[in-house]
């Protein structure tokens, strides 16, 4: 299963207790992917004194303990993970699609986004009227439909607790590209849909951010009293790998979603895939509209 | 049980930290200053990453509901019993119904208080640390507020133990701290990178668990065609994992120090990542403290490494024999 097309990966210290791995300079689902692959297998074998594995989007990190684990005997192990995954196209992995009703333009995001046009690109737009133009939609409402349309991979999950960074899983021209804010806020409603660069977002808690808002969805991904039933097991939803389906709803849709997070009822619609990567981009839409096809089977 | 009176400006829980759940987002939280925080929990008897009260700026004012053996490490902020001064570094009894509370800080930013038995809240992913922005862990998952009330663990301490002089670290107004360069350093135009380590830095008031920012010089960045991701900005990168004391350099100027609130990722660029024991020292910084900041190769970061596990050996054989 090894290949030589991938590009080698860049090694650096961070301090002495992480190394950090670049795979790419840009990012694609190949590089991402790579790190799913390599951080996966080395989870496998994790040996003695790593602390954390932390796959990204292009890259990933290790933090280790040099003291149990030689600082040169895990760079030579990193280096050969990454010589066996090679380009990972023949590496699978077990995913899920993950279903995310959203609430686009409500009220709540407007709010937000209203107190804060001065740091904006376009002070008389709204964020989606923005990002619709500047990507050639003519209305918000193709917009949406393009961005609710495809699904997007969770490439990341960080920056504060549960956060995930998705990208768009279809070929480079077709992607949405959206300048982060010129400053950032200092608000940012808790479960805003964001767009930031080639990466969607849902802020997993209210705070600054950068952030384009779009909508806000009614599902919980980050419970740290793990009361809601999707938070049995742990207290974040998302994982790296997971796949992601915006579904648009509407107000009352909203209203009655929040009232069974209210009550404790509401689940997140969720179902086990397998992600192949050569499968995906051998006939990207095709195997994206089998994949959505699975969501309400 | 402890009762808080006065909350201080900004006081948590917090023990050795968390590890195994920073690739969720999730930091390792814990003392920002890890060695004040075992000084602390060895002079009142408990193991050394037991769970303490760290204090910015300004101490809390707590009452005791019981006996107890307390001892303050860190920054310079003497305690008071009742209104009785007590030193610092040294172990000394409390009784049910007496008040602790603190003069200025005169040194130093972070004051450790431990209590003998450690403060019991309950462990949340294996720590009892407080992760606020994540609203988790320590007393509800924020800082203390008057009014809470603190469970203490079983523990019997012996009062007037002493850390040695020569085991306590000095606080300075002008600090040096070890860095190894490396991450997206290649990023910097050489004149950035000598600016990087030939500059003064100032640190700013933005300094708290999550991150240390200074002020000084812009750096120059070496021109690029934006990687595709990146964002247009030279000091943007495709968003990455931020280690635990990396610098970044948002927009080239004012360098951000990661702390272990950190938020783990992002796409700035990271030029720099401050030794794990130095992070002490830039713990006890307070705003205005004037820092450089030394290249040091891996060998040379693994003998800093050793040297500071020698210290904290002494400083256990100093406190558990005598």
């Amino acid at each position: 299963m090894t290949s030589t097309e991938a590009p080698p990966a860049r090694y650096s210290w961070g301090g002495d207790e992480h190394v950090f791995v670049e795979l790419a300079e840009e990012m694609s689902l190949t590089a991402n992917f790579r790190a799913m692959a390599i951080t996966t297998m080395l989870r496998e074998q994790r040996p003695d004194g790593v602390h954390d594995i932390c796959p990204a989007n292009a890259s990933y990190q290790v933090r280790y303990d040099p003291d149990v684990l030689e600082p040169h005997a895990l760079l030579d192990l990193l280096r050969d993970i990454e010589k066996q995954v090679g380009d990972a196209r023949d590496f699978t992995l077990p995913s899920r699609l993950v279903e995310i009703p959203v609430l686009y333009r409500d009220p709540w995001t407007t709010e937000t986004l209203m107190r804060f046009r001065d740091r904006h690109q376009d002070p008389d737009a709204t964020d989606i009227e923005y990002a619709a133009r500047i990507n050639g939609y003519p209305t918000v409402e193709e917009f949406i439909d393009a961005h609710a349309g495809s699904p997007w991979f969770v490439s990341m999950v960080g920056f504060v607790a549960g956060l995930p960074f998705k990208f768009q899983m279809v070929p480079r021209e077709r992607a949405i590209i959206v300048p982060k804010y010129l400053r950032p806020r200092t608000d940012t409603p808790k479960l805003t849909v964001g767009y930031g660069g080639c990466f969607a977002c849902i802020y997993s808690v209210r705070g600054a951010g950068g952030y384009q808002m779009f909508g806000i969805t009614p599902a919980p991904i980050y419970d740290p009293t793990q009361s809601l039933p999707d938070f049995t097991d742990f207290m974040v939803f998302f994982r790296p790998g997971d796949i992601v389906k915006y579904t648009p709803i509407d107000r009352e849709r909203y209203d009655a979603q929040v009232a069974e997070v209210e009550a404790g009822t509401f689940r997140i619609n969720a179902r086990p895939v397998e992600f192949s990567l050569q499968a995906f981009l051998d006939d990207p839409d095709g195997y994206n509209a089998r994949l959505l096809a699975g969501l309400h089977e | 049980m402890i009762t808080v009176r006065k909350p201080g400006l900004s006081t948590t829980v917090q023990d050795a930290g968390r590890n195994g759940y920073y690739d969720l987002g999730i930091p390792p939280s814990g003392a920002l200053d890890q060695y004040s925080l075992r000084a602390a929990n060895l002079l009142v008897g408990n193991p050394a990453g037991a769970a303490v009260l760290e204090c910015v700026y300004l101490g809390p004012e707590l009452e005791f509901a019981g006996d107890a053996v307390v001892a303050v490490a860190g920054a310079a902020m003497i305690p008071r019993v009742n209104g009785e001064e007590r030193p610092g570094w040294e172990s000394f009894p409390v009784a049910a119904g007496d008040v602790l509370d603190f003069g200025y800080l005169t040194g130093g930013a972070r004051a450790y208080v431990a209590v003998s038995g450690g403060i019991d809240v309950p462990e949340v992913l294996g720590s009892r640390s407080t992760y606020a922005l994540g609203a988790l862990g320590g007393h509800e998952g924020r800082p203390l507020a008057e009014g809470d009330v603190l469970p203490v663990g079983a523990g019997d301490g012996t009062a007037g133990r002493r850390a040695p002089e020569e085991l306590r670290p000095a606080f300075a107004k002008e600090v040096e701290v070890r860095v190894m360069m490396g991450l997206y350093d290649h990023r910097l135009a050489p004149e950035g990178l000598a600016a990087f380590l030939d500059t003064t830095w100032t640190l700013t008031p933005t300094a708290d668990r999550i991150g240390f920012r200074y002020k000084g010089v812009e750096l120059a960045t070496v021109d690029r065609e934006p990687p595709f991701g990146a964002g247009q900005d030279p000091s943007n990168i495709v968003d990455a994992p931020y280690p635990i004391g990396s610098i970044q350099v948002p927009g080239s100027v004012e360098p951000i120090i990661l702390h272990r609130d950190a938020v783990s990722g992002g796409g700035y660029m990271m030029v720099a990542t401050v030794l794990s024991g130095d992070l002490d020292v830039v713990a006890q910084s307070a705003p205005n403290t004037r820092t450089r900041f030394v290249a040091v190769d891996l060998d040379q970061a693994l003998a800093v490494r050793a040297e500071r596990r020698d210290r904290l050996r002494r400083l256990e054989e100093a406190l558990t024999t005598g």
